[in-house]
């Protein structure tokens, strides 16, 4: 954990509510895929947990939708403003963990923390199978930066707009992709569904309303089968087996 | 300078106390900075068994202030005396106090005994404000009786110096204050969180999933300071105050309102760093203001 300033160098909508913010500042304590920050805003008490959607040396991308009041202020900064910053807090995603082929599975906004391990585990030699899904075509984000890294990218929305219509359950249900091990990051009944029925090992990102992010108050547990854990310092990222839904 | 206090004949470098429940076990910090530079440090509730505590969600904002309804998690005192405490000893030279919490009077009692029993223990605080569990916790704050009860329990199975953590969800703090002096309390930790809600008004129903919580930040402070000036006033024993502390202007108003020394709750919350920047601001905030030796300024106002 470092607390860093850092200043906002752009701060874009790339799809609906969702809001892309670049960041200039030390991200050294950041150590990889699937952690997350948490960011003091002015006027409000506790600071908002944003999960780092791309991280390298002195820049820090936050993908993130607007769901309150924190996130709507959030959206509103302009390149220059500065941000008081917890970085590198929780465990993240295991990239080790895939031998040869990984599957990511992302929801909404879920989707964000999903684009920093593509890119470790495209890096490490593996493929990457991504299956992506939104509500309707119009919440579809960071399509192309996977295809850009080089992954397969599958689309399901509930609405049909794009790609499957349905479930990213749906597509896992219609087989043929390979794969060793999985993530998955995105709205609990997904995750919930998606755990119910993969085959094989993997493991998921959870999402709780935190107090401190960094393991202090206890205000974000869950259950698993090794006892109570924290999301936000046990986690966020927990192996599929030991999560009781 | 002196920025010592003692707290019924145990010393504190200062003043600086993280509250219980904001800060862990002690040792989720110790990677962070040195811990100790705190005063002391008063750990999680403690109840006989582990509890998970209530579902999340278990937080919710507030203006200048956030409530929460964690609910007692904690690992069970066993665990607390086996593994804990050691650990955080092993590491932490300071005041250790352990906060225990119960649902009946003599899980009081055993628990009680087994923190007064652990070494590394040097001093006990007795919570019965907590807001957040049914059947216990706060439903011995609220009534004399039965405060002066688990008082007189703890106690009796203590060696060390018992404090008693009090809930400002009452009438008459003062009543309830001197209940526990009169069974023999030796100091007093006030105040635990205000009982709070808050609704989600998109889906129509309370934020934290057991409905109400304990609310607490900068906005309770000048409730927290009144009772705290209350209660200093009223008894004779020592006050550690608590409720919305977040600089070293806070601890020094804090003091001279009555307490010797001052817990930092919600405040840890959003700034982990805070007690250590508190206490590096302190030697300044004192000079300023022409304090010489903090315990002079005690209960002045």
């Amino acid at each position: 954990m470092k607390e860093v300033k850092f200043t906002v160098s752009s701060n874009v909508e790339i799809a609906l509510n969702t809001w892309k913010m670049v960041l200039k500042g030390d991200t050294s304590a950041i150590k990889g895929s699937g952690q997350f920050v948490e960011i003091s805003l002015p006027g409000f008490f506790l600071r908002r947990p944003i999960s780092v959607n791309d991280a390298t040396e002195g820049t820090l991308t936050l993908v993130y939708k607007v769901v309150g009041k924190g996130t709507d202020m959030m959206s509103g900064l302009s390149e220059g403003a500065t941000l008081d910053i917890l970085t590198g807090l929780g465990h993240g995603f295991h990239p080790e963990a895939c031998a040869t082929d990984a599957l990511l599975l992302g929801g909404g906004v879920g989707t964000a923390p999903l684009y920093l391990l593509a890119r470790e585990l495209i890096a490490a030699g593996k493929a990457v199978t991504v299956v992506l899904g939104f509500n309707k075509s119009e919440e579809a984000m960071l399509v192309e930066d996977f295809k850009a890294l080089g992954a397969r990218v599958e689309i399901a929305t509930m609405d049909g707009s794009l790609g499957t219509k349905g479930f990213v359950t749906d597509i896992l249900a219609k087989g043929g992709i390979q794969y060793d091990h999985f993530y998955g990051c995105g709205p609990l009944p997904m995750l919930k569904a998606v755990c119910a029925g993969i085959e094989g090992k993997g493991e998921i990102s959870l999402e709780e309303r935190m107090g401190c992010g960094c393991g202090i108050c206890y205000g974000c547990t869950c259950h698993t089968t090794e006892g109570p854990r924290r999301v936000c310092a046990d986690g966020p990222v927990f192996d599929k087996e030991v999560i009781v839904w | 300078m002196v920025t010592e206090v003692n707290l019924c004949g145990v010393r504190l470098a200062n003043p600086v106390v993280p509250a219980s429940g904001t800060f862990g076990f002690g040792l989720e910090m110790a990677g962070e900075y040195d811990i100790n530079v705190l005063g002391g440090i008063s750990l999680k509730g403690t109840t006989r068994e582990a509890r998970f505590g209530n579902e999340c969600p278990r937080i919710a904002e507030c203006p200048d202030g956030m409530i929460n309804s964690v609910g007692l998690q904690n690992p069970g005192i066993d665990v607390l005396t086996s593994q804990k405490l050691p650990a955080l000893r092993k590491v932490y030279s300071g005041a250790i106090i352990a906060n225990i919490s119960g649902f009946a009077p003599d899980e009081y009692r055993e628990c009680c005994a087994k923190a007064s029993a652990a070494p590394e223990v040097d001093i006990i605080e007795v919570n019965i404000s907590c807001p957040n569990v049914h059947g216990g916790g706060l439903a011995f704050g609220t009534s004399a009786k039965a405060a002066a009860e688990i008082t007189a329990i703890a106690k009796e199975v203590s060696d060390k110096p018992v404090f008693i953590k009090l809930s400002p969800n009452v009438t008459d703090i003062v009543e309830i204050a001197r209940a526990c002096e009169d069974a023999g309390a030796d100091g007093l930790t006030l105040i635990n969180t205000l009982l709070g809600m808050r609704i989600d008004i998109a889906r129509r129903r309370p934020v934290v999933a057991n409905r109400y919580g304990g609310f607490s930040g900068r906005a309770v402070f000048p409730v927290a300071l009144r009772m705290v000036n209350q209660v200093a006033h009223a008894c004779h024993i020592p006050v550690m105050g608590c409720g919305g502390v977040a600089s070293a202007e806070d601890v020094i108003e804090m003091m001279m309102a009555g307490a010797t020394a001052v817990q930092v709750g919600a405040e840890n919350l959003r700034n982990p760093y805070v007690c250590k920047q508190i206490i590096e601001d302190l030697p300044g905030v004192m000079e300023r203001l022409h304090i010489d030796d903090i315990n002079e300024i005690i209960a002045t106002v």
